[in-house]
Protein backbone atom coordinates (compact mmCIF):
# COMPACT_ATOMS: atom_id res chain seq x y z
CA UNK A 1 0.00 0.00 0.00
CA UNK A 2 3.05 2.08 0.11
CA UNK A 3 1.69 3.45 -3.65
CA UNK A 4 -1.35 4.99 -1.73
CA UNK A 5 0.74 6.85 0.58
CA UNK A 6 3.47 8.39 -1.33
CA UNK A 7 0.39 10.18 -3.98
CA UNK A 8 0.03 14.08 -3.61
CA UNK A 9 -3.62 15.23 -2.82
CA UNK A 10 -4.33 16.34 -5.85
CA UNK A 11 -3.72 12.71 -7.12
CA UNK A 12 -5.22 11.10 -4.66
CA UNK A 13 -8.36 13.03 -5.49
CA UNK A 14 -7.65 11.44 -9.47
CA UNK A 15 -7.55 7.92 -8.29
CA UNK A 16 -11.08 8.14 -6.36
CA UNK A 17 -12.50 9.96 -9.10
CA UNK A 18 -11.17 6.91 -11.80
CA UNK A 19 -12.01 4.65 -8.58
CA UNK A 20 -8.81 3.05 -9.00
CA UNK A 21 -9.16 2.81 -5.26
CA UNK A 22 -11.80 4.06 -2.86
CA UNK A 23 -11.26 6.26 0.32
CA UNK A 24 -11.42 3.28 2.48
CA UNK A 25 -8.38 1.32 0.89
CA UNK A 26 -6.42 5.24 1.09
CA UNK A 27 -7.71 5.59 4.84
CA UNK A 28 -6.17 1.88 5.94
CA UNK A 29 -3.24 2.30 3.84
CA UNK A 30 -2.27 5.53 5.92
CA UNK A 31 -3.68 4.31 9.44
CA UNK A 32 -0.91 1.20 8.90
CA UNK A 33 1.65 3.57 8.08
CA UNK A 34 0.59 5.43 11.53
CA UNK A 35 0.55 2.22 12.80
CA UNK A 36 4.11 1.02 11.68
CA UNK A 37 5.62 4.84 12.36
CA UNK A 38 4.47 5.07 16.78
CA UNK A 39 8.44 6.10 16.85
CA UNK A 40 7.79 9.30 15.44
CA UNK A 41 5.24 10.14 18.37
CA UNK A 42 3.52 12.23 15.56
CA UNK A 43 0.38 11.69 16.95
CA UNK A 44 -1.60 12.00 20.37
CA UNK A 45 -4.60 10.42 19.23
CA UNK A 46 -5.09 8.33 16.51
CA UNK A 47 -8.51 7.58 15.42
CA UNK A 48 -9.37 5.39 13.07
CA UNK A 49 -13.13 4.26 13.52
CA UNK A 50 -13.77 8.38 12.79
CA UNK A 51 -11.48 7.69 9.61
CA UNK A 52 -12.86 4.73 8.25
CA UNK A 53 -16.71 6.04 9.11
CA UNK A 54 -15.84 8.90 7.04
CA UNK A 55 -13.78 7.24 3.98
CA UNK A 56 -16.99 4.83 3.96
CA UNK A 57 -19.30 7.78 3.94
CA UNK A 58 -17.09 8.94 1.26
CA UNK A 59 -17.17 6.03 -0.67
CA UNK A 60 -21.11 5.68 -0.63
CA UNK A 61 -21.44 9.35 -1.73
CA UNK A 62 -19.13 8.51 -4.57
CA UNK A 63 -21.22 5.75 -5.32
CA UNK A 64 -24.18 7.31 -5.62
CA UNK A 65 -22.74 10.14 -8.52
CA UNK A 66 -22.78 13.05 -5.46
CA UNK A 67 -18.69 13.06 -4.56
CA UNK A 68 -18.14 16.80 -2.84
CA UNK A 69 -14.80 17.69 -4.79
CA UNK A 70 -11.01 17.49 -4.25
CA UNK A 71 -10.96 16.71 -0.40
CA UNK A 72 -13.67 14.23 -0.44
CA UNK A 73 -12.22 11.17 0.77
CA UNK A 74 -8.99 12.51 1.86
CA UNK A 75 -7.39 11.26 4.45
CA UNK A 76 -5.49 14.08 7.00
CA UNK A 77 -3.63 14.54 10.34
CA UNK A 78 -5.72 17.49 12.57
CA UNK A 79 -3.63 19.54 14.95
CA UNK A 80 -4.49 18.65 18.41
CA UNK A 81 -4.79 22.77 19.16
CA UNK A 82 -8.16 22.24 17.07
CA UNK A 83 -11.53 21.29 19.15
CA UNK A 84 -13.28 18.17 17.67
CA UNK A 85 -16.46 16.83 18.77
CA UNK A 86 -16.05 13.95 20.65
CA UNK A 87 -12.67 13.20 20.40
CA UNK A 88 -10.16 14.28 23.24
CA UNK A 89 -8.14 17.76 22.78
CA UNK A 90 -5.60 18.08 24.74
CA UNK A 91 -3.16 21.38 23.03
CA UNK A 92 -0.47 18.91 24.09
CA UNK A 93 -1.25 20.13 27.68
CA UNK A 94 -1.80 17.95 30.96
CA UNK A 95 -3.89 20.64 32.05
CA UNK A 96 -6.71 19.76 29.38
CA UNK A 97 -6.45 15.83 30.62
CA UNK A 98 -9.65 14.42 29.79
CA UNK A 99 -11.08 16.94 27.97
CA UNK A 100 -13.38 15.67 25.29
CA UNK A 101 -14.98 18.86 23.11
CA UNK A 102 -18.60 18.86 23.00
CA UNK A 103 -18.38 21.08 19.50
CA UNK A 104 -16.07 21.13 16.68
CA UNK A 105 -13.91 24.07 15.53
CA UNK A 106 -15.01 25.93 12.35
CA UNK A 107 -11.61 25.00 10.05
CA UNK A 108 -12.25 21.45 10.65
CA UNK A 109 -16.03 20.94 10.40
CA UNK A 110 -15.04 22.77 6.92
CA UNK A 111 -12.84 19.76 6.25
CA UNK A 112 -15.00 18.08 6.93
CA UNK A 113 -18.13 19.43 5.12
CA UNK A 114 -15.53 19.34 1.99
CA UNK A 115 -15.29 15.62 2.91
CA UNK A 116 -11.73 14.88 4.59
CA UNK A 117 -10.75 12.07 6.33
CA UNK A 118 -9.22 12.67 10.05
CA UNK A 119 -6.96 9.90 10.87
CA UNK A 120 -6.04 11.24 14.28
CA UNK A 121 -4.68 14.55 16.02
CA UNK A 122 -1.06 15.50 15.84
CA UNK A 123 1.55 16.32 18.16
CA UNK A 124 2.29 19.86 19.34
CA UNK A 125 4.36 21.92 21.87
CA UNK A 126 2.21 22.63 24.63
CA UNK A 127 -0.45 25.65 23.80
CA UNK A 128 1.71 25.80 20.51
CA UNK A 129 4.43 27.58 22.11
CA UNK A 130 7.78 26.37 20.82
CA UNK A 131 9.84 26.06 17.80
CA UNK A 132 10.99 22.18 18.14
CA UNK A 133 7.84 20.47 19.63
CA UNK A 134 10.14 19.20 22.66
CA UNK A 135 7.09 21.27 24.93
CA UNK A 136 4.42 18.77 24.28
CA UNK A 137 3.23 16.75 27.35
CA UNK A 138 2.98 13.59 25.44
CA UNK A 139 6.13 13.64 24.53
CA UNK A 140 8.64 14.91 21.70
CA UNK A 141 8.55 14.07 17.64
CA UNK A 142 11.06 12.84 15.84
CA UNK A 143 11.95 14.51 12.39
CA UNK A 144 11.53 11.85 9.80
CA UNK A 145 14.58 13.12 8.20
CA UNK A 146 16.77 12.46 11.46
CA UNK A 147 18.59 10.78 13.16
CA UNK A 148 21.83 12.45 12.32
CA UNK A 149 25.40 11.67 14.45
CA UNK A 150 23.29 9.38 16.12
CA UNK A 151 20.80 11.58 17.44
CA UNK A 152 17.11 12.28 16.72
CA UNK A 153 16.32 15.69 15.32
CA UNK A 154 13.06 17.89 16.13
CA UNK A 155 10.68 18.62 13.33
CA UNK A 156 10.27 22.05 14.43
CA UNK A 157 7.30 23.53 16.07
CA UNK A 158 4.73 24.36 16.94
CA UNK A 159 2.96 22.06 14.46
CA UNK A 160 5.97 19.37 14.87
CA UNK A 161 3.40 16.37 14.97
CA UNK A 162 1.41 17.64 12.03
CA UNK A 163 4.58 18.31 9.61
CA UNK A 164 6.51 14.61 10.65
CA UNK A 165 3.36 13.10 9.56
CA UNK A 166 3.24 14.82 6.11
CA UNK A 167 6.60 14.28 5.90
CA UNK A 168 6.65 10.47 6.43
CA UNK A 169 3.48 9.83 4.89
CA UNK A 170 1.59 9.16 7.29
CA UNK A 171 -1.61 11.73 6.15
CA UNK A 172 -1.36 13.37 2.50
CA UNK A 173 -1.77 17.01 4.66
CA UNK A 174 -2.54 18.19 7.77
CA UNK A 175 -4.05 21.26 9.43
CA UNK A 176 -1.07 23.58 11.39
CA UNK A 177 -1.56 26.78 13.11
CA UNK A 178 0.90 29.33 13.03
CA UNK A 179 1.14 32.08 15.35
CA UNK A 180 4.85 33.11 14.93
CA UNK A 181 5.85 30.71 12.73
CA UNK A 182 4.42 27.74 13.84
CA UNK A 183 3.70 26.29 10.50
CA UNK A 184 6.11 27.77 8.35
CA UNK A 185 9.33 26.73 10.64
CA UNK A 186 8.52 22.87 10.80
CA UNK A 187 7.42 23.12 7.03
CA UNK A 188 11.31 23.77 6.53
CA UNK A 189 12.64 21.30 8.96
CA UNK A 190 10.95 18.80 7.45
CA UNK A 191 10.35 19.53 3.88
CA UNK A 192 7.08 19.78 3.11
CA UNK A 193 5.09 23.05 1.93
CA UNK A 194 3.57 25.30 4.83
CA UNK A 195 1.21 28.06 4.39
CA UNK A 196 0.37 31.00 6.80
CA UNK A 197 -2.52 32.77 5.47
CA UNK A 198 -3.54 36.30 6.20
CA UNK A 199 -4.71 36.81 9.84
CA UNK A 200 -8.64 36.69 9.23
CA UNK A 201 -8.52 34.00 6.02
CA UNK A 202 -9.44 31.08 8.59
CA UNK A 203 -11.59 31.55 11.15
CA UNK A 204 -9.95 30.96 14.66
CA UNK A 205 -13.51 29.48 16.07
CA UNK A 206 -12.75 26.44 17.98
CA UNK A 207 -8.72 26.90 17.74
CA UNK A 208 -7.62 26.52 21.26
CA UNK A 209 -6.23 30.24 21.82
CA UNK A 210 -2.77 31.42 22.23
CA UNK A 211 -2.18 34.78 21.38
CA UNK A 212 -5.18 36.13 19.37
CA UNK A 213 -4.21 38.95 17.41
CA UNK A 214 -1.77 36.95 15.75
CA UNK A 215 -3.34 33.01 15.81
CA UNK A 216 -3.83 31.81 12.42
CA UNK A 217 -4.86 28.18 10.81
CA UNK A 218 -3.27 26.71 7.53
CA UNK A 219 -2.41 23.83 5.72
CA UNK A 220 0.37 21.93 5.29
CA UNK A 221 1.18 19.71 2.78
CA UNK A 222 3.65 17.95 0.08
CA UNK A 223 2.92 20.19 -2.72
CA UNK A 224 2.38 23.94 -3.18
CA UNK A 225 -1.07 22.84 -5.44
CA UNK A 226 -1.91 20.61 -2.42
CA UNK A 227 -1.67 23.92 -0.12
CA UNK A 228 -3.77 25.58 -2.57
CA UNK A 229 -6.58 22.69 -2.25
CA UNK A 230 -6.63 22.54 1.19
CA UNK A 231 -6.18 26.21 1.77
CA UNK A 232 -9.69 26.89 -0.32
CA UNK A 233 -11.46 24.27 1.94
CA UNK A 234 -10.52 25.60 5.05
CA UNK A 235 -10.78 29.22 4.44
CA UNK A 236 -13.92 31.10 4.38
CA UNK A 237 -16.10 33.86 6.97
CA UNK A 238 -17.40 32.99 9.94
CA UNK A 239 -19.78 35.10 11.84
CA UNK A 240 -18.32 33.17 15.30
CA UNK A 241 -14.56 34.43 15.02
CA UNK A 242 -15.55 38.47 15.13
CA UNK A 243 -11.76 38.73 13.35
CA UNK A 244 -13.15 36.74 10.01
CA UNK A 245 -13.08 38.37 6.88
CA UNK A 246 -15.96 39.06 5.11
CA UNK A 247 -14.25 37.99 1.56
CA UNK A 248 -15.32 35.50 -0.79
CA UNK A 249 -12.48 32.33 -1.27
CA UNK A 250 -10.64 32.26 -4.55
CA UNK A 251 -10.06 28.61 -6.17
CA UNK A 252 -6.42 29.41 -5.54
CA UNK A 253 -5.58 25.62 -7.31
CA UNK A 254 -7.21 26.83 -10.58
CA UNK A 255 -4.55 30.55 -10.90
CA UNK A 256 -1.47 28.86 -10.18
CA UNK A 257 0.32 28.17 -13.60
CA UNK A 258 1.78 30.66 -15.96
CA UNK A 259 4.28 32.81 -16.27
CA UNK A 260 5.52 35.23 -13.60
CA UNK A 261 6.13 37.94 -16.01
CA UNK A 262 6.22 41.59 -14.56
CA UNK A 263 5.98 39.98 -11.09
CA UNK A 264 8.07 41.83 -8.33
CA UNK A 265 9.73 39.64 -5.79
CA UNK A 266 11.20 41.93 -2.94
CA UNK A 267 14.98 40.79 -0.80
CA UNK A 268 14.81 42.41 1.94
CA UNK A 269 18.41 43.26 3.01
CA UNK A 270 17.45 43.37 6.86
CA UNK A 271 17.33 39.52 6.42
CA UNK A 272 21.05 38.71 5.74
CA UNK A 273 21.60 38.89 9.64
CA UNK A 274 25.23 38.36 11.02
CA UNK A 275 26.42 34.95 11.53
CA UNK A 276 23.84 33.59 8.64
CA UNK A 277 24.72 29.59 7.90
CA UNK A 278 26.34 30.70 4.46
CA UNK A 279 24.17 27.35 2.80
CA UNK A 280 21.38 29.73 4.16
CA UNK A 281 22.39 32.61 2.25
CA UNK A 282 23.30 30.55 -0.73
CA UNK A 283 20.03 29.02 -0.72
CA UNK A 284 18.39 32.36 -1.11
CA UNK A 285 20.55 33.62 -3.62
CA UNK A 286 19.38 30.43 -6.16
CA UNK A 287 15.50 31.20 -5.33
CA UNK A 288 16.31 34.52 -6.36
CA UNK A 289 17.40 33.03 -9.64
CA UNK A 290 15.01 30.50 -9.77
CA UNK A 291 12.01 33.72 -9.79
CA UNK A 292 13.96 35.82 -12.29
CA UNK A 293 14.46 32.77 -14.57
CA UNK A 294 10.62 32.21 -14.38
CA UNK A 295 9.89 35.84 -15.36
CA UNK A 296 10.23 37.91 -12.55
CA UNK A 297 11.91 41.19 -11.51
CA UNK A 298 14.28 41.10 -8.61
CA UNK A 299 14.23 44.39 -6.59
CA UNK A 300 15.99 44.93 -3.22
CA UNK A 301 13.82 46.43 -0.55
CA UNK A 302 14.20 47.63 3.16
CA UNK A 303 12.09 46.51 6.56
CA UNK A 304 13.73 48.93 8.62
CA UNK A 305 12.53 47.30 11.94
CA UNK A 306 13.17 43.47 11.33
CA UNK A 307 15.47 43.34 14.23
CA UNK A 308 13.09 44.57 16.90
CA UNK A 309 10.41 41.85 15.90
CA UNK A 310 11.47 39.44 18.12
CA UNK A 311 11.65 41.18 20.88
CA UNK A 312 8.36 42.89 20.26
CA UNK A 313 6.51 39.25 19.54
CA UNK A 314 8.34 38.12 22.62
CA UNK A 315 6.05 40.82 25.12
CA UNK A 316 2.67 40.68 22.90
CA UNK A 317 2.36 37.01 22.55
CA UNK A 318 3.12 36.11 26.29
CA UNK A 319 0.81 39.32 26.97
CA UNK A 320 -1.82 37.45 25.02
CA UNK A 321 -1.62 34.28 25.94
CA UNK A 322 -1.45 34.96 29.85
CA UNK A 323 -4.82 36.36 29.34
CA UNK A 324 -6.05 33.43 27.28
CA UNK A 325 -4.53 31.36 29.32
CA UNK A 326 -6.62 32.32 32.54
CA UNK A 327 -9.10 30.09 31.89
CA UNK A 328 -7.57 27.09 32.52
CA UNK A 329 -8.75 26.98 36.85
CA UNK A 330 -9.70 23.45 37.49
CA UNK A 331 -13.45 24.48 37.54
CA UNK A 332 -15.10 24.01 33.90
CA UNK A 333 -12.64 21.22 32.30
CA UNK A 334 -9.83 19.15 32.13
CA UNK A 335 -7.30 18.81 35.28
CA UNK A 336 -7.92 20.18 38.92
CA UNK A 337 -5.92 19.30 41.69
CA UNK A 338 -7.70 20.27 45.13
CA UNK A 339 -6.11 22.79 47.41
CA UNK A 340 -8.42 23.68 51.17
CA UNK A 341 -9.55 27.31 49.34
CA UNK A 342 -10.63 28.48 45.64
CA UNK A 343 -7.48 30.25 45.39
CA UNK A 344 -5.46 27.26 46.29
CA UNK A 345 -7.34 24.95 44.30
CA UNK A 346 -6.56 27.11 41.32
CA UNK A 347 -2.92 27.60 41.95
CA UNK A 348 -2.09 23.82 42.60
CA UNK A 349 -4.28 23.30 39.08
CA UNK A 350 -1.97 26.13 37.19
CA UNK A 351 1.18 24.78 39.06
CA UNK A 352 0.77 21.10 38.26
CA UNK A 353 -0.74 21.58 34.79
CA UNK A 354 1.44 23.98 32.72
CA UNK A 355 5.00 23.25 31.65
CA UNK A 356 7.60 25.23 32.41
CA UNK A 357 7.54 27.05 28.54
CA UNK A 358 4.02 27.66 29.13
CA UNK A 359 4.70 28.76 32.90
CA UNK A 360 6.96 31.33 31.16
CA UNK A 361 5.31 32.92 28.88
CA UNK A 362 2.44 33.29 31.28
CA UNK A 363 4.27 34.62 34.01
CA UNK A 364 5.67 37.10 31.54
CA UNK A 365 2.76 38.31 30.02
CA UNK A 366 0.98 38.90 33.56
CA UNK A 367 4.35 41.19 33.77
CA UNK A 368 5.22 43.27 31.15
CA UNK A 369 0.66 43.66 31.37
CA UNK A 370 0.39 44.02 35.10
CA UNK A 371 0.12 47.93 36.79
CA UNK A 372 3.43 50.15 36.24
CA UNK A 373 4.86 47.73 33.74
CA UNK A 374 2.33 47.99 31.13
CA UNK A 375 3.35 51.00 28.93
CA UNK A 376 6.98 50.55 29.41
CA UNK A 377 6.26 47.11 27.75
CA UNK A 378 2.63 46.22 26.47
CA UNK A 379 2.18 49.59 24.94
CA UNK A 380 5.89 50.07 23.65
CA UNK A 381 5.31 46.27 21.84
CA UNK A 382 2.15 47.21 20.31
CA UNK A 383 4.27 50.26 18.68
CA UNK A 384 7.06 48.67 17.27
CA UNK A 385 4.45 46.23 15.78
CA UNK A 386 2.84 49.39 13.93
CA UNK A 387 5.89 50.61 12.59
CA UNK A 388 6.82 47.05 11.52
CA UNK A 389 3.60 46.49 9.89
CA UNK A 390 4.36 49.69 8.34
CA UNK A 391 7.58 48.74 6.92
CA UNK A 392 5.80 46.15 4.82
CA UNK A 393 2.87 48.62 3.66
CA UNK A 394 5.59 50.62 2.51
CA UNK A 395 7.94 47.57 0.83
CA UNK A 396 4.57 46.29 -0.56
CA UNK A 397 4.22 49.38 -2.46
CA UNK A 398 7.10 48.69 -4.64
CA UNK A 399 6.99 44.77 -5.09
CA UNK A 400 4.47 42.53 -5.26
CA UNK A 401 6.29 39.36 -2.71
CA UNK A 402 9.05 39.31 -0.74
CA UNK A 403 11.57 36.36 -0.82
CA UNK A 404 13.56 35.07 2.39
CA UNK A 405 14.71 32.12 4.04
CA UNK A 406 12.02 30.45 6.40
CA UNK A 407 14.60 29.21 9.28
CA UNK A 408 18.00 30.26 10.43
CA UNK A 409 19.39 26.80 10.30
CA UNK A 410 18.63 23.13 9.67
CA UNK A 411 17.04 20.58 11.66
CA UNK A 412 18.45 20.70 15.06
CA UNK A 413 19.03 17.45 17.23
CA UNK A 414 16.47 17.16 20.34
CA UNK A 415 18.04 18.66 23.72
CA UNK A 416 19.90 21.00 21.86
CA UNK A 417 19.47 24.99 21.70
CA UNK A 418 18.20 24.79 25.01
CA UNK A 419 20.20 26.53 27.70
CA UNK A 420 18.26 29.83 27.70
CA UNK A 421 14.73 30.04 26.81
CA UNK A 422 16.03 32.99 23.98
CA UNK A 423 18.16 31.01 22.07
CA UNK A 424 15.10 29.00 21.48
CA UNK A 425 13.28 32.07 20.53
CA UNK A 426 15.58 33.11 17.58
CA UNK A 427 14.73 30.44 15.25
CA UNK A 428 11.66 32.43 14.34
CA UNK A 429 13.84 35.30 13.48
CA UNK A 430 12.74 35.20 9.57
CA UNK A 431 8.86 34.39 10.56
CA UNK A 432 7.45 36.48 13.50
CA UNK A 433 7.67 39.76 11.35
CA UNK A 434 4.96 38.47 8.99
CA UNK A 435 2.89 36.91 12.02
CA UNK A 436 2.89 40.62 13.76
CA UNK A 437 1.61 42.27 9.93
CA UNK A 438 -1.11 39.38 9.81
CA UNK A 439 0.60 39.21 6.09
CA UNK A 440 0.12 35.54 4.45
CA UNK A 441 3.52 33.52 4.20
CA UNK A 442 4.44 30.59 2.48
CA UNK A 443 7.79 27.81 3.33
CA UNK A 444 8.40 25.79 -0.04
CA UNK A 445 11.13 23.34 0.11
CA UNK A 446 13.65 24.49 -1.48
CA UNK A 447 16.79 22.28 -0.86
CA UNK A 448 19.01 20.43 1.61
CA UNK A 449 21.89 21.32 4.12
CA UNK A 450 25.11 20.45 4.06
CA UNK A 451 24.01 17.27 6.02
CA UNK A 452 21.56 16.13 3.19
CA UNK A 453 18.42 17.95 5.64
CA UNK A 454 15.54 20.10 3.98
CA UNK A 455 15.82 24.00 4.19
CA UNK A 456 12.95 25.94 2.98
CA UNK A 457 12.57 29.03 1.89
CA UNK A 458 10.11 31.75 2.52
CA UNK A 459 7.53 34.31 0.47
CA UNK A 460 5.49 37.03 2.24
CA UNK A 461 2.85 38.42 0.10
CA UNK A 462 0.00 41.59 0.59
CA UNK A 463 -3.05 40.91 2.91
CA UNK A 464 -5.55 38.28 1.35
CA UNK A 465 -2.81 37.50 -1.65
CA UNK A 466 -2.13 34.22 -1.05
CA UNK A 467 -2.50 33.41 -4.55
CA UNK A 468 0.71 34.99 -5.43
CA UNK A 469 2.31 34.14 -2.66
CA UNK A 470 0.95 30.24 -4.24
CA UNK A 471 2.39 31.16 -7.43
CA UNK A 472 5.83 32.45 -6.96
CA UNK A 473 5.95 29.36 -4.57
CA UNK A 474 5.19 27.22 -7.21
CA UNK A 475 7.84 28.68 -9.22
CA UNK A 476 10.58 27.63 -6.66
CA UNK A 477 8.63 23.82 -5.96
CA UNK A 478 9.42 23.89 -9.99
CA UNK A 479 12.44 25.19 -9.93
CA UNK A 480 14.07 23.18 -6.64
CA UNK A 481 13.47 19.78 -7.63
CA UNK A 482 13.35 19.15 -4.18
CA UNK A 483 13.62 14.67 -3.31
CA UNK A 484 10.29 13.42 -2.85
CA UNK A 485 10.56 12.87 1.23
CA UNK A 486 12.64 11.74 3.46
CA UNK A 487 15.21 8.43 2.81
CA UNK A 488 13.19 5.54 3.84
CA UNK A 489 15.26 3.60 6.09
CA UNK B 1 17.04 44.99 36.71
CA UNK B 2 17.16 41.35 37.18
CA UNK B 3 13.89 40.10 38.73
CA UNK B 4 14.16 38.93 42.73
CA UNK B 5 12.37 36.08 44.23
CA UNK B 6 9.50 38.36 45.62
CA UNK B 7 8.74 39.77 42.65
CA UNK B 8 8.48 36.54 40.85
CA UNK B 9 6.24 35.40 43.71
CA UNK B 10 4.06 38.11 43.61
CA UNK B 11 3.64 37.44 39.47
CA UNK B 12 2.71 34.17 40.14
CA UNK B 13 0.42 34.69 42.76
CA UNK B 14 -1.48 37.19 39.77
CA UNK B 15 -1.21 34.54 37.92
CA UNK B 16 -2.11 31.78 39.73
CA UNK B 17 0.44 29.48 39.59
CA UNK B 18 2.46 27.72 42.41
CA UNK B 19 5.82 27.71 42.24
CA UNK B 20 7.84 25.23 43.96
CA UNK B 21 10.62 26.82 45.61
CA UNK B 22 13.40 24.55 44.12
CA UNK B 23 12.28 25.64 40.49
CA UNK B 24 12.55 29.56 42.05
CA UNK B 25 16.43 30.29 40.99
CA UNK B 26 16.69 29.14 37.37
CA UNK B 27 12.85 30.73 36.94
CA UNK B 28 13.32 33.88 38.31
CA UNK B 29 17.03 33.81 36.09
CA UNK B 30 15.04 32.98 32.81
CA UNK B 31 12.73 35.48 33.30
CA UNK B 32 15.37 38.27 34.07
CA UNK B 33 16.72 36.37 31.26
CA UNK B 34 14.16 37.41 29.10
CA UNK B 35 13.13 40.74 30.06
CA UNK B 36 16.61 42.43 29.24
CA UNK B 37 16.43 41.13 25.92
CA UNK B 38 13.18 42.89 25.02
CA UNK B 39 14.69 46.06 26.76
CA UNK B 40 16.25 46.61 23.05
CA UNK B 41 12.65 48.12 22.38
CA UNK B 42 13.36 51.19 24.02
CA UNK B 43 16.02 52.40 21.61
CA UNK B 44 12.82 52.66 19.09
CA UNK B 45 11.79 55.99 18.70
CA UNK B 46 7.83 55.40 18.58
CA UNK B 47 7.15 59.01 19.78
CA UNK B 48 4.43 59.63 16.95
CA UNK B 49 2.96 56.15 16.32
CA UNK B 50 0.04 54.99 17.54
CA UNK B 51 -0.27 51.04 19.14
CA UNK B 52 -1.53 48.67 16.94
CA UNK B 53 -4.00 46.26 18.67
CA UNK B 54 -5.45 43.71 16.20
CA UNK B 55 -3.98 41.33 13.46
CA UNK B 56 -6.27 42.97 11.27
CA UNK B 57 -7.39 47.00 10.53
CA UNK B 58 -10.86 45.51 9.66
CA UNK B 59 -13.43 47.59 11.54
CA UNK B 60 -15.13 44.44 13.26
CA UNK B 61 -18.65 43.45 12.81
CA UNK B 62 -21.48 43.69 15.11
CA UNK B 63 -24.34 41.08 14.79
CA UNK B 64 -28.06 41.31 16.22
CA UNK B 65 -28.22 41.38 19.83
CA UNK B 66 -29.98 38.19 20.20
CA UNK B 67 -29.65 35.04 21.64
CA UNK B 68 -28.57 32.92 19.27
CA UNK B 69 -27.47 29.50 21.45
CA UNK B 70 -28.61 27.78 24.50
CA UNK B 71 -30.04 25.22 26.06
CA UNK B 72 -27.32 23.00 26.52
CA UNK B 73 -26.34 22.38 30.45
CA UNK B 74 -25.23 18.80 30.17
CA UNK B 75 -23.19 19.25 27.87
CA UNK B 76 -21.47 22.15 28.77
CA UNK B 77 -21.12 20.13 32.21
CA UNK B 78 -20.00 17.60 30.78
CA UNK B 79 -16.23 18.01 31.25
CA UNK B 80 -16.34 19.71 34.80
CA UNK B 81 -13.93 18.05 37.43
CA UNK B 82 -16.74 17.91 39.70
CA UNK B 83 -20.65 18.81 39.19
CA UNK B 84 -23.15 19.47 41.83
CA UNK B 85 -27.10 19.57 41.12
CA UNK B 86 -26.83 20.90 37.91
CA UNK B 87 -24.13 23.34 38.55
CA UNK B 88 -20.05 23.57 38.75
CA UNK B 89 -18.79 22.70 41.78
CA UNK B 90 -15.74 24.65 43.86
CA UNK B 91 -14.46 24.64 47.18
CA UNK B 92 -16.53 26.95 49.46
CA UNK B 93 -15.54 30.31 49.42
CA UNK B 94 -18.00 32.17 51.54
CA UNK B 95 -17.44 30.59 55.15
Amino acid sequence: MTALTGLTIAEAARGLAAKSFSARELAEAHLDAIAAARDLNAFICETPDVALDRADAADARRAAGGALGPLDGIPIAVKDLFCTEGVPTTAGSHILNGFVPPYESTVTANLRQAGAVMLGKANLDEFAMGSANITSHYGPVKNPWGPRDGRDLVPGGSSGGSAAAVSARLALGATGTDTGGSIRQPASFCGIVGLKPTYGRCSRYGIIAFASSLDQAGPMTRTVGDAALMLAAMAGHDARDSTSAPLAVPDFAAALDGSLRGLKIGIPKEYRIDGMAAEIGALWDKGMAWLEAAGAEVKAVSLPHTRYALATYYIIAPAEASSNLARYDGVRYGLRVDGATLDEMYMNTRGQGFGTEVRRRVLIGTYVLSAGYYDAYYLKAQKVRALIAADFREAFREVDVILTPTAPSDAFAIGERMDDPVTMYLNDVFTVPTSLAGLPGISVPAGLSARGLPLGLQLIGRPFDELTVLKAARAIEDAAGFPAGPPTP
Amino acid sequence: MPLDHATVRTIAQLARIRIPDEDMEGLAGELSTILAWVEQLREVDTEAVAPMTSGTDRVLSLRDDVVTDGGMRDAILANAPEVVDGFFAVPKVVE
